[in-house]
């Protein structure tokens, strides 16, 4: 059986799945854009950021990367505009339309 | 174990993103900082219960987890988890295994209360060094809001509908953490969601390096299930603390210790009232039933203090 | 070098698994196949194995521990008969579409109900779907030689599927008979050291198991899953070969017992095939052309072998130990006359339900079975479906 995933996709052949559907590399979701589910997101405002990062564990899709301490820019490719992080900043530099704090 | 928060948040994401959780989902919340509370660098082998979360992070060949995962069915997380750290410990007694792992599995309120409930209490009793993590949204949502025994009294669900002869589900919901304590693990603790997540972070941190077995229930609301305004999970998890719905505590080799009592407790239509399944309850004629849930509240509440004294 | 012993069936693979030393074992007591895990735990708390013992509450949750601890790269096996297979149903055919090479020692008991705890084949006749390799025995010895060929043939890399090793509840579970053990040495090598590509606890690489699939990879996948099972006849039968090196005790995917000249045939599976083989013997002795073919390997099925074995016969007696309620035959029966069709062979063949719960088999009724084949074979019959041994 196939051990490579690059050649798993819907239309492969049998011989290329991987024996009993296991995979062999973590995290590999990411491959998937969840962030077309919808147009509206989030908008990161980085001077008013405190970088308190109090966003960051709220996030139910790790949209939110921080490294060095700091976080950055939304990963709008993952980002499912739930609006979360909109109310669980307190120096309003989130923004998302139809979030009122 | 003092919690840096900022250090904490500054490690590796062991979930990653895409997977195809509900936008505002409070499962993947739970998930995301349970597994923060691994130790930088050590390894660890995640599970699943089937439900929401395994349906949604292992879609193949698409997998959410950076470590290592095993999804077995609905009912027998605790015990397929109970077969990884068996495995272990015989690949390292023969010499086949140097490296350290910890074992975590996660389960839906379905899975754990309920079809889950002889496989994780056998893996308790057994005291298999791992972490046993209900994320308790307090119903089947991953086959359409049916009741389930985590489900509060009242909540409208599609198998206990509002009706001209129903009020919602007429049960009480179950006390898990208590039954689990009552197996004598060595940790047990109840948590949700709060402003710096310290509590959650803790829990989790003590659960996963505590030896033997660990449980922990995580209140993670579902906005479809509970029908609330998506963006206010935070605010729905804070009025379940400040009402005492879901109190914050620990059973520490036996001894109930209570982690947070409110300044003022807060009325419960604070929480009900913001929840599209306790709407009817609202309505004039069923303000008794809100004084009935307030008593059950109250009773279980006192009962709490007491077993914390 | 060989030794004699005096062993019950559930000793002699209990001692086999002392060879073999397995990783994990999660088990629950269920009668008659308890003793395996209560010889074993013995031999966990006398230090001769270091296998890790998992004393589960239920057979369900044996399964389950037992997929997540081969899933982590431990060689793995557990022990159970009739309900308690019944409790594992959902995680027989996991453990075979995860490709786990589990090996379970199914010792056969009638399914409830009524509760019974005696022998019949509806406990592992009823998961001859569920995806795993079958291999049954006569009696105490090939018991303990298929428990010790099973981690070869499951673990083989064109394979990777679980196995169950059946023998019959009391039959010859508990009846003690003489048996030849190979050393300790010998098994350790013959069996050796299990080294899975991959694996969970594997420090160089993660595993994630047991995925959601949406349909356009469920059936792909299925179908990768047969070809693990169509590979397993022919590790079945080089593992048989190796094996003969070693014992001297040739095995193959049946057998046949005075086949070569037989026009009247019995084809069944179990220890009934011993007293069947005395019946032959017998009607043999009175000139009569009688043969038996007792199947090992009922999963994967050797179809057109059996097929081609029972060519030149005038007629054809299919024992099932275990009914299959569909009004017109049991499993073997149904895979018999099947294989036969394929292969356009045409002989009368007559479907036997026979032995359940317990029910004794004697010599008397296997010659009566060999009678009324003649007797089909000469006028045909519109009854090909009966039972034996029962009670009008």
């Amino acid at each position: 059986m196939a051990t490579d995933m690059s050649k798993i996709n819907e239309s492969c052949s049998w011989k290329d799945l991987t024996e009993g559907m296991q995979v062999y590399e973590g995290g590999s979701s990411a491959k998937f854009h969840t962030g077309e589910w919808t147009a509206i997101k989030p908008e990161f405002d980085a001077e008013k950021c405190t970088q308190c990062l109090l966003c960051v564990p709220v996030c139910p899709d790790s949209a939110i990367p921080v490294s060095d301490y700091k976080r950055g820019e939304f990963d709008y490719d993952h980002c499912k505009g739930c609006g979360i992080c909109v109310n669980a900043c307190k120096p309003g530099a989130i923004t998302m339309k139809g979030v009122n704090k | 174990m003092s919690y840096n928060f900022k250090e904490v948040m500054n490690r590796p994401e062991r979930l990653a993103p895409g997977h195809r959780m509900c936008a505002g989902c409070g499962g993947t919340i739970a998930v995301r900082n349970v597994l923060r509370a691994l130790h930088e660098g050590d390894k660890a082998v995640i599970g699943n219960a089937t439900g929401c979360l395994e349906v949604s992070t292992f879609m193949y060949p698409y997998v959410a987890y950076q470590d290592s995962y095993i999804h077995n069915a609905f009912e027998n997380a605790g015990a397929t988890m109970s077969g990884v750290e068996g495995a272990y410990k015989a690949l390292r007694r023969k010499g086949k295994l140097d490296e350290t792992y910890k074992f975590i599995t996660f389960g839906g309120d379905g899975g754990t209360y309920d079809i889950g409930l002889q496989s994780l209490s056998g893996a308790m009793e057994r005291n298999h060094d791992m972490v046993y993590v209900c994320y308790d949204n307090g119903a089947y949502m991953n086959t359409g809001i049916q009741r389930s025994s985590a489900t509060p009294m009242y909540a409208d669900t599609t198998t206990t509908p509002v009706g001209s002869e129903s009020n919602g589900k007429p049960q009480n919901r179950k006390d898990l953490a208590q039954v689990i304590a009552a197996h004598d693990i060595p940790y047990v603790a109840q948590t949700t969601f709060t402003r710096n997540f310290k509590d959650l972070h803790t829990k989790a941190e003590k659960a996963i390096y505590t030896p033997g077995a660990a449980f922990l229930n995580i209140m993670a609301p579902c906005p479809r299930g509970w029908r609330y305004n998506t963006p206010d999970i935070m605010e729905i998890c804070r009025l379940g603390v400040e009402t005492c719905y879901w109190p914050l505590f620990e059973v520490i080799e036996g001894k109930w210790v209570l982690n947070y009592t409110p300044k003022q407790k807060l009325p419960i239509e604070d929480w009900l009232v913001k929840q599209g399944r306790f709407k009817h309850l609202f309505k004039k004629e069923n303000e008794y039933l809100i004084e009935e849930f307030q008593k059950e509240v109250d009773r279980r509440w006192e009962d709490l203090l007491k077993r914390c004294e | 070098m060989a030794r004699r012993d005096r062993l019950s069936g559930n000793e002699a693979v209990a001692e086999a698994l002392r060879q073999i030393n397995p990783d994990v074992m999660p088990a629950f007591p269920i009668t008659p196949s308890t003793e395996i895990p209560q010889y074993f735990s013995k031999f966990v708390a006398n230090g001769q194995v270091d296998t890790e013992f998992i004393p589960v509450e239920s057979e369900h949750s044996a399964m389950s521990a037992a997929i997540g601890a081969e899933a982590a790269g431990a060689r793995t096996l557990s022990a159970t008969s009739s309900c308690g297979m019944a409790y594992m149903w959902e995680e027989l055919y996991i453990a075979a579409s995860n490709r786990l090479p589990i090996a379970l020692a199914l010792v056969n008991r009638a399914l409830s109900g009524p509760i019974n705890i005696n022998c019949d084949h509806s406990d592992s006749m009823g998961a001859r779907d569920a995806g795993w390799i079958q291999i049954y025995a006569e009696n105490n010895q090939e018991a303990y030689d298929n428990m010790v060929q099973a981690f070869r043939i499951a673990e083989h890399k064109d394979v990777r599927l679980p196995i169950m090793v059946c023998q019959d509840g009391f039959i010859t579970s508990h009846a003690v008979e003489n048996i030849t053990l190979l050393e300790d040495e010998e098994v350790k090598n013959f069996v050796g050291e299990y080294h899975p590509e991959h694996y969970m606890l594997n420090p160089q690489e993660t595993m994630a198991i047991g995925p959601y699939s949406v349909t356009n990879y469920y059936m792909e996948a299925k179908r990768a899953q047969a070809e693990g099972l169509h590979n397993a006849k022919r590790v079945i039968k080089e593992v048989a070969d190796e094996f003969a090196k070693i014992s001297g005790r040739q095995y193959g995917w049946f057998e046949e017992y005075q086949m070569e000249d037989a026009e009247y045939a019995m084809v069944l599976i179990g220890s009934a095939a011993g007293t069947a083989k005395d019946a032959v013997d017998k009607l043999r002795a009175e000139g009569k052309k009688v043969g038996l073919i007792k199947i090992r390997m009922f999963r994967p099925f050797p179809a057109e072998e059996i097929a081609q074995a029972l060519k030149n016969v005038k007629a054809v007696a299919l024992m099932d130990r275990t009914e299959s309620y569909n009004d017109h035959g049991g499993p073997i029966g149904a895979e018999v006359m099947a294989a036969l069709f394929r292969a356009k062979i045409s002989c009368e063949a007559v479907n036997y339900v026979y032995g359940l719960g317990g029910r004794d088999v004697r010599v008397e009724h296997i010659e009566e079975v060999f009678a009324e084949l003649e007797k089909v074979a000469a006028e045909g019959t519109d009854s090909a479906y009966r039972y034996m041994g029962l009670r009008e």
